[in-house]
């Protein structure tokens, strides 16, 4: 592949491994626990083991006195130097949401809420005084389900506003009602997603050190985002932003959940002010069951009308989910909703579209950032629609899907959904994984095996991925999200380069793309260069890591800010060697002569020169061998877009479902380095395997956690996964230089509506559907039995 | 109540240790907290994810699941002593040249229990390879690296076995 500009050594593209990886593999990582200081102290919290309760009062004095204890902090004393989080958003007009206390000070709305903290001399002793302390309760009623949360019956949890109702957003395109009336026929579907959790293997951790002396503040944090941190902790703490540092060490797994605000985390930096000692906290695996931000949890309505010539017509969607008791803070919790209603149908060429998102408050854990953010569910609901439809037709559901996809020609176009696609190379996802999977030979197969009655289904689906966000879409919202990334790029005195970036890595590769993507810029190699990142006080201001930002917005801020250090060092190399800037490029690490290739000048004797002999340059010469490049991204989002397919096997006596193949074409745009590409690509799709096959997060009917151990809430593991084969389409977006699309949630998207489609297509026979995930042994033996009754 | 502690002593990555422990306190808190051993991880607790695996006595092991005081007298090795021991010092380049870990969390437990599987010697098979990794959590790689990293290694070791 040519690199970016056509002139650098050629990484960007290749296989590059990550030199970053190297100490995790040899056991040393330094992750936030792993972190000691002097005069640390540690703390436990006191939650609430009901699902919705007054807090009356919390009387500490047995806990006072225990070993080890140095102060017990209540929800109240927090709030008096710590302002709540409010997340009502600015630009959706009927949004309304509580101020969510960094602790509960009087009404504890979920279970686990956490009331007051315990700081001891270890995690044991804070543990241990922690079930000393006597939070005076009074239980009330939970209001658990959505449908009724939504009911006008139904007790607010928040009085002050009224109902349960968080927000509702309707998007009206064409006339659907008219569309689905004249259409030939008409499918439809219910849909339930359960709620899950991220399960990061690392727990939230958090170190806060605040100096008294100084009144300064610095936090080592397990997060996707140093920057919002610190802007965080300056802002609900009254501490000037300069004097607040957040270093985001090793991250043990983010996926979203690391990009939202937990008010534990930002009650230990309120606690570190309080006692002048830094305070850390690790969130342990039932804590991170009970007060990690959760996800997803919605309910589906749909319908799909369809013409006599089997084109889709229309569609109607109607979608509910619950967010907990509160809109996540800072980004809110309302793209879960609207990114569902947004994404569905936008591959098909249909023109009338009807959907409502409403979202209701409920007594679980608040719903948050997490892989996908809605688009799963748009587009499940949409592909099985669509399947059902082909079925309807009796046309091939890979036939069908490229009858109904928007031409090539149609771009760019807006979706009926309101999906702004400069392009999506649909047709030629769909052609590249039919290829890889050898679609044909999996239809002779499932026909054959269904001869002997076992019961076999493909599954082939389109997903997109809104990626790398930018000011269209967040700053109308009021919501301090940085959408633009940054990087610094410095020549070192002996010619090797070190970068700063605002985007993080939690383990997806970014900083190695953003070293190739640099190295090739300067014409030097994987070993003369090196990348830091993760540290608010010393980087470039940016996003940090959500929304499959890192190559996409990060990269073309690393690319320009390569190229205009190369400008800059060509620059003095010509006033070195006494010709023109034109004349000079840089390869192998050596400045050369553009015309002949011969090599003029080593980087190490430029930097050499710019930094200890500028005696020997003209007058006034001021070398410039550090730069920094900012890049905003002109769209609301990046689209990118892909196919998936699944092959799955059910075995109708016990409800099992065996994976027995994978396969997954995407376009994510230039591909900055396939190795870190298709393990995203991988490590999502067995994400989204998960939610669909084992995940959920199980409430009873009072707010009880019921399933909160890894022992008790199923997570994929290696003996039932299956292997993915990957191929890749690449369109470089034309909106960047380096033409990077997103790819860190396309497998999770994708492998959701995949699997939905492979199980109802080998239960199709049967006349069963699945009707809602996770996909239970129980579940599946239900909609047999059920078809077998009508 | 002060803490209930007893006098333990063991081999650490081949090194003698002595030291005082609170009975409560599990192998890998010990190991972590006392010796500042930082590269076995928790993220369970109880058992189920593997993030924690150690070998003690020749034997991978659950970290979480044993008290230190029953490691008096054994013969504890971590990432750490497995790592400087060369012994997978193979496995670890396979795993770095296929990405076969992202965030790492779960890798020193994927690296001790494979080196479990490759140290009884042959090429499995990667079911038996994905069998073999089925109690070790990863959230990241989607397994399948992770098996091709071993496979190699096991293959690249039975050449170099059939050769010598």
């Amino acid at each position: 592949m040519t690199p970016p500009d056509g002139h650098g050594e050629g990484l960007v593209g290749k296989p590059v491994a990550r030199p970053n990886v190297r100490r995790l593999i040899h056991g040393r990582g330094r992750y936030t626990d792993d972190i000691t200081v002097p005069h640390m102290l540690h703390a436990a919290f006191v939650r609430s083991p009901y699902g919705h309760a007054r807090v009356n009062g919390i009387d500490s004095t047995m806990a006072d006195g225990a070993p080890g204890v140095v102060r017990i902090v209540t929800g109240a004393e927090i709030a008096e130097i710590c302002t709540p989080m409010i997340a009502v958003a600015a630009h959706r007009p009927g949004h309304k949401s509580a101020p969510q206390h960094m602790l509960a000070v009087d009404h504890a709305c979920y279970q686990g809420e956490a009331v007051a903290a315990v700081i001891a001399a270890s995690r044991a002793e804070a543990e241990d005084a922690a079930e000393l302390v006597v939070v005076d309760w009074d239980e009330l009623p939970a209001v658990m389900d959505m449908m009724e949360a939504l009911s006008p019956d139904s007790p607010p949890i928040h009085p002050e506003l009224g109902d349960n109702l968080c927000f509702q957003h309707v998007i009206d395109t064409g006339d659907a009602a008219a569309a689905l009336a004249a259409a030939d026929f008409v499918v439809e579907h219910e849909f339930e997603f359960g709620r899950h959790t991220a399960v990061t293997l690392e727990g939230r951790v958090i170190l806060a050190d605040w100096d008294p002396v100084e009144e300064r503040l610095t936090v080592h944090q397990s997060h996707q985002s140093p920057y919002q941190m610190q802007d965080v902790y300056s802002r609900h703490l009254g501490i000037p932003e300069h004097k607040v540092r957040v270093i985001t060490p090793d991250i043990g797994g983010g996926f979203g959940l690391k990009i939202n605000v937990h008010g534990e985390e930002v009650a230990i930096a309120a606690i570190s002010m309080m006692l002048g000692k830094p305070v850390k906290y690790t969130a342990d695996r039932l804590e991170s069951f009970v007060a990690d931000y959760q996800t997803r949890d919605h309910l589906g309505f749909a319908k799909m009308g369809v013409d006599a010539d089997g084109r889709i017509t229309s569609m109607d969607f109607d979608n509910i989910l619950s967010v907990g008791p509160y809109t996540a803070y800072i980004r809110f919790g309302l793209a879960e909703g609207v990114m569902a209603i947004n994404c569905a149908a936008a591959p098909y060429g249909l023109t009338d579209y009807h959907a409502r998102t409403r979202v209701a408050y409920v007594n679980k854990g608040v719903v948050g950032m997490f892989r996908g953010v809605g688009v799963p569910i748009g587009c499940a609901v949409t592909e099985v629609l669509v399947d059902q439809a082909a079925a309807k037709a009796e046309i091939d559901p890979v036939e069908f899907r490229r009858m109904n996809y928007h031409t090539d020609e149609d771009y760019p176009l807006t979706s009926v959904g309101g999906y702004a696609a400069k392009y999506m190379s649909l047709h030629r996802c769909l052609d590249a994984c039919a290829d890889i999977m050898d679609y044909k030979a999996l239809r002779a197969d499932q026909a054959r095996k269904r001869e002997t009655g076992v019961f076999r289904g493909v599954g082939v689906v389109t997903f997109v991925e809104a990626a790398a966000f930018g000011p269209i879409y967040y700053g109308p919202s009021g919501a301090r999200v940085s959408t633009q990334d940054g990087c610094t790029v410095k020549l070192e005195p002996s010619g090797v380069v070190r970068c700063l970036t605002s985007v993080t890595d939690q383990g997806q590769g970014t900083l190695t793309g953003i070293a190739q993507i640099v190295a090739d810029q300067l014409g030097i190699g994987m070993d003369d260069i090196d990348v830091i990142a993760g540290d608010s006080a010393t980087t470039p201001y940016g996003g940090g890591a959500w929304a499959s930002r890192g190559m996409a917005i990060g990269g073309e801020a690393a690319l320009q800010a390569g190229k205009a250090l190369k400008d800059n060092i060509l620059d003095l190399a010509a006033s070195i060697l006494q010709t023109v800037p034109a004349a000079l490029t840089l390869s192998g690490g050596e400045i050369r002569d553009v015309a002949t290739g011969e090599a003029r000048m080593g980087l190490a004797e430029l930097a050499k020169v710019g930094y200890f002999r500028q005696d020997t340059l003209p007058a006034g010469t001021q070398p410039e061998l550090m730069v920094t490049r900012h890049y905003v991204p002109g769209a609301s989002y990046f689209v990118a877009n892909g196919v998936q397919g699944a092959q799955v096997e059910i075995d109708v006596e016990t409800g099992f479902i065996k994976l027995l193949g994978w396969w997954m074409a995407d376009d994510c745009g230039r591909v900055i380095n396939p190795l870190m590409v298709d393990e995203q690509i991988r490590g999502g799709i067995i994400q989204g395997i998960g939610n669909t096959l084992y995940e959920h997060c199980q409430y009873d009917e009072t707010g009880q956690m019921l399933n909160a151990s890894l022992a008790d809430y199923l997570l994929p593991m290696a003996g039932e996964m299956p292997d993915i084969k990957i191929a890749h389409v690449e369109t470089p977006i034309g909106s960047t230089e380096l033409g990077a699309n997103g790819i860190g949630e396309s497998g999770t998207i994708g492998a959701i509506a995949a699997l939905w489609c492979a199980v109802n297509d080998a239960l199709r026979p049967l006349g069963a559907q699945v009707t809602k995930q996770p996909f239970t042994p129980e579940h599946i033996l239900d909609v047999i039995e059920k078809a077998g009754r009508t | 109540m002060n803490e209930e502690t007893t006098q333990i002593s063991l081999t650490v990555n081949g090194a003698p240790v002595t030291r005082a422990v609170a009975v409560r306190r599990h192998l890998v808190d010990f190991l972590r907290l006392d010796l500042n051993l930082t590269g076995s991880h928790l993220a369970c607790e109880h058992g189920v994810c593997g993030a924690c695996t150690v070998r003690v006595d020749g034997n991978v092991t659950r970290g979480c699941l044993m008290l230190a005081v029953q490691t008096d007298g054994a013969d504890v090795v971590t990432i750490e002593g497995l790592s400087a021991s060369g012994e997978v010092a193979d496995l670890q380049k396979e795993f770095e040249a296929r990405n076969a870990a992202q965030c790492g969390f779960c890798t020193p437990g994927m690296v001790l229990t494979s080196a479990e599987l490759l140290a009884a010697g042959g090429v499995p098979s990667r079911e038996v390879i994905r069998d073999h990794l089925s109690g070790n959590l990863c959230r990241c790689t989607g397994y399948q690296a992770i098996v091709d990293a071993v496979e190699a290694t096991a293959k690249s070791r039975a050449a170099a076995g059939a050769g010598a």
